[in-house]
C-alpha cells in the first residue's frame, strides 16, 4: 500500500516537475521564437555571474519579479472570488495531466508501473471536463474584478468556450468510435496496430478531418492567438486586468500549461502518444522480418522520448501559429465555431460511423 | 462630385477555408525562423558574419554607423605641437544661435598667432547642434565629428564642456589637473578651474 502511494506520488511529482518547468521554458521559447520570426534577437540581458545563456534566465527573473510584486485587490472586487480565480485556472490545467499517459510501462522488480499518473476508464472525458472547468477561472476572474474590461474578457471567454468545446468534443467522438475506448492508455495502445503490417494506425491516418477540427478548437481552448479574444491585450487587455504579482503570473502560466495539455492531447489522440512504429514491448519488429530486442528500461525511455518529442513539435507549431496569425474578430470566431467546425465535426462522426459499419460488414 | 464606389470583394471559397491562407502565412514565418536560426548558429561558430541574423542593433555594445556629415559632440582640433588651432576670433560665439559657446581669449606668446582661447566652454544643455560654429570657423578649429552621442549627465554643470574635454573627447568631468602642455592660464588645479574674465582682466 505504502509502495503504491509512493509510486503514484513519484509519478505525479515527475509530471508536475516536467510540466511546470516546460511552462516556465515556454516564456523563453515565446520570446526567442517570436524574435527569430520577426528578425529580432529577443530578451538576452538577464545574466548570472556574467553568463547570459541565450536569455534563459529571464524566466527566473520573471518569476522573482512576479513573486515580489505587490498584490493589489481592487476595492470593488469580490475579494474571495478574486483570490480563488487564478488558483482555479492553474489547478484545472495541472490536474488534466494526471490522465495523460507519457509512456507504456516500466518494470521495477516484480512490479509493473504504468507510466501514467492515474489509469482512468474515462480518461478522455476527465480531461475534457477539467479543461472545461478551467474556463471558470477565467470567467470568475472577469466577474470578480469589478472592472468592465475584465468582465468583457470573461464574457468573451464564456462565449468562445461554448462555441469551441462542442466542436472539440464532437471531433473526439470520431476517434473514440474508431478505437472504441475512452481510456487514453488503451487508446494509445490501439494506435500501435499496424495496417497491413506496415503503417501504424495513428489517429491522423484514421481521422484526418477530426485532427484539423481538433487542432483549431484546441487552439481556441488555449486562449492564445489567433483566438485570444478573452485576453486581446490591444482591445480590452483581458480578464486579468485587475491582477498583479503572482496571481497574474498564474494566469500567464495557465496559458502555457493549456498549450502543453493540448499538445499532449493532440499527440495522444492523433499521433500515437508514446508509440514508435514497429516498437513492441520487447523490441523492434520490422515488417521485413528483422528484429532488434531491447530492455524494458530502454523501451520505457524510448516511449517517453517519442511522446515528448511529438508533444514538443506540437508546442513549436502552436507557437509558430501564435506568431503568424492575427486575432479573429468576435463574430468571425462565433461563425467559425458554430457554422464551420461544428458541422464538419458532426459530418465526420456520421461518415466515420458509416465507414465503420461498412468495414465491419465487409471484413 | 464624382462618387467613387469602393468595392468590397467577396472572399473566394479557398480564402474562406482559411487553411491555404494560414499555410501562406506559416511559410513566411517559418522561412524567417529557420533562416535566422541558421544564421545565429553560423555566427556562433564564426561563419557568415557578413549576413545579419536580426535587424536589432545591440546598442551599448554596437553602434549604428553614422553618416560622415552627422553632427555629434564637438571637439577642438589641435596643431602638431598640441596647442589648439583656435585663435579666439569669437566668430563661433557670435554666430551661435543658442549662445552656448563662451570663449575667453588670451594673448598668444607666438606673435604670429595673436590670440588663443584661455577658456572655451560649450554648454551642451543649450546647444542645438546646428553646426554653425563649424561652418563659420576660419581656422578649422572646431569640428563636430567625435561620433559621441551618449550625452547624458546628472547635473546641468556636467553638461558644460570646457577646453580640456573639447580637446580630448575621451576626457570626462571632473578633471583633476590641466593636462594641456600649452602654456595655459586656466590652471585647473584640485578640480577648481580658474581663468574667468576676472582673472584675466584683473
Amino acid at each position: 500500500m505504502i509502495e503504491l502511494i509512493a509510486i503514484k506520488l513519484a509519478l505525479a511529482g515527475f509530471v508536475l516537475f516536467a510540466v511546470l518547468n516546460l511552462a516556465g521554458l515556454h516564456t523563453w521559447v515565446e520570446r526567442k521564437q517570436s524574435a527569430l520570426i520577426q528578425d529580432r534577437i529577443g530578451a538576452n540581458r538577464a545574466s548570472i555571474l556574467g553568463f547570459r545563456m541565450l536569455g534563459l534566465f529571464h524566466g527566473i527573473a520573471d518569476a522573482l519579479k512576479m513573486f515580489t510584486k505587490e498584490d493589489i485587490v481592487p476595492a470593488r472586487a469580490d475579494k474571495v472570488l478574486h483570490m480563488i480565480a487564478p488558483f482555479f485556472s492553474v489547478f484545472f490545467a495541472l490536474v488534466t495531466f494526471a490522465a495523460i499517459p507519457f509512456g507504456d510501462f516500466l518494470i521495477v522488480g516484480d512490479r509493473v508501473i504504468d507510466l501514467q499518473v492515474v489509469k482512468l476508464d474515462v480518461a478522455l472525458l476527465y480531461v475534457f471536463a477539467m479543461l472545461s472547468l478551467g474556463v471558470y477561472g477565467v470567467i470568475l476572474a472577469g466577474f470578480a474584478s469589478g472592472n468592465n474590461f475584465a468582465i468583457m474578457g470573461g464574457l468573451r471567454a464564456t462565449a468562445q468556450m461554448i462555441s469551441y468545446e462542442i466542436a472539440l468534443g464532437m471531433s473526439i467522438v470520431g476517434v473514440v468510435m474508431v478505437y472504441g475506448t475512452l481510456d487514453l492508455s488503451e487508446l494509445v495502445r490501439a494506435q500501435g496496430y499496424l495496417i497491413g503490417g506496415w503503417v501504424p494506425m495513428w489517429g491522423i491516418l484514421t481521422q484526418p478531418v477530426a485532427f484539423v477540427v481538433f487542432l483549431t478548437a484546441a487552439l481556441a481552448e488555449t486562449k492564445r492567438l489567433p483566438f485570444d479574444l478573452p485576453e486581446a491585450e490591444s482591445e480590452i487587455i483581458g480578464y486579468f486586468v485587475e491582477y498583479s504579482g503572482m496571481k497574474f503570473g498564474m494566469f500567464f502560466l495557465t496559458d502555457f500549461l493549456e498549450t502543453i495539455v493540448v499538445a499532449c492531447l493532440a499527440t495522444t489522440l492523433f499521433f500515437g502518444g508514446w508509440q514508435i512504429p514497429f516498437l513492441l514491448p520487447d523490441g523492434f519488429h520490422f515488417p521485413w522480418g528483422s528484429e532488434v530486442l531491447i530492455s524494458n528500461w530502454l523501451y520505457a525511455l524510448l516511449g517517453f522520448a517519442s511522446f515528448s518529442i511529438k508533444g514538443l513539435i506540437f508546442m513549436f507549431i502552436f507557437m509558430q501559429l501564435r506568431w503568424t496569425l492575427p486575432r479573429f474578430r468576435y463574430d468571425q470566431l462565433m461563425s467559425l465555431g458554430w457554422k464551420g467546425l461544428f458541422p464538419i465535426a458532426v459530418a465526420n462522426v456520421a461518415v466515420t460511423a458509416v465507414v465503420l459499419v461498412f468495414l465491419d460488414q465487409v471484413l | 462630385m464624382a462618387v467613387k464606389v469602393v468595392g468590397r470583394p467577396e472572399l473566394t471559397f479557398w480564402e474562406n477555408l482559411y487553411i491555404p491562407q494560414i499555410l501562406t502565412g506559416l511559410r513566411i514565418t517559418f522561412r524567417h525562423f529557420f533562416k535566422n536560426l541558421f544564421l545565429h548558429i553560423a555566427h556562433r561558430v564564426g561563419l557568415l558574419n557578413h549576413l545579419r541574423a536580426s535587424a536589432t542593433i545591440q546598442y551599448p555594445e554596437e553602434l549604428r554607423p553614422l553618416m560622415s556629415r552627422y553632427r555629434s559632440r564637438h571637439r577642438l582640433t589641435v596643431r602638431d605641437d598640441g596647442t589648439p588651432r583656435c585663435v579666439g576670433c569669437m566668430l563661433c560665439e557670435t554666430v551661435c544661435p543658442a549662445r552656448c559657446i563662451t570663449i575667453v581669449p588670451g594673448e598668444h606668446p607666438d606673435p604670429h598667432v595673436e590670440k588663443y582661447p584661455v577658456r572655451f566652454d560649450i554648454d551642451l544643455g543649450v546647444c542645438v547642434y546646428c553646426g554653425y560654429c563649424v561652418e563659420v570657423c576660419p581656422e578649422d578649429a572646431i569640428r563636430m565629428d567625435t561620433g559621441i552621442l551618449d550625452l547624458a549627465a546628472y547635473s546641468r554643470e556636467a553638461m558644460q564642456l570646457d577646453i580640456h574635454e573639447l580637446m580630448d573627447p575621451s576626457l570626462r568631468k571632473p578633471i583633476d589637473k590641466c593636462a594641456l602642455e600649452f602654456p595655459h592660464q586656466c590652471g585647473v588645479d584640485e578640480g577648481q578651474m580658474k581663468g574667468s574674465w576676472d582673472d584675466i582682466s584683473g
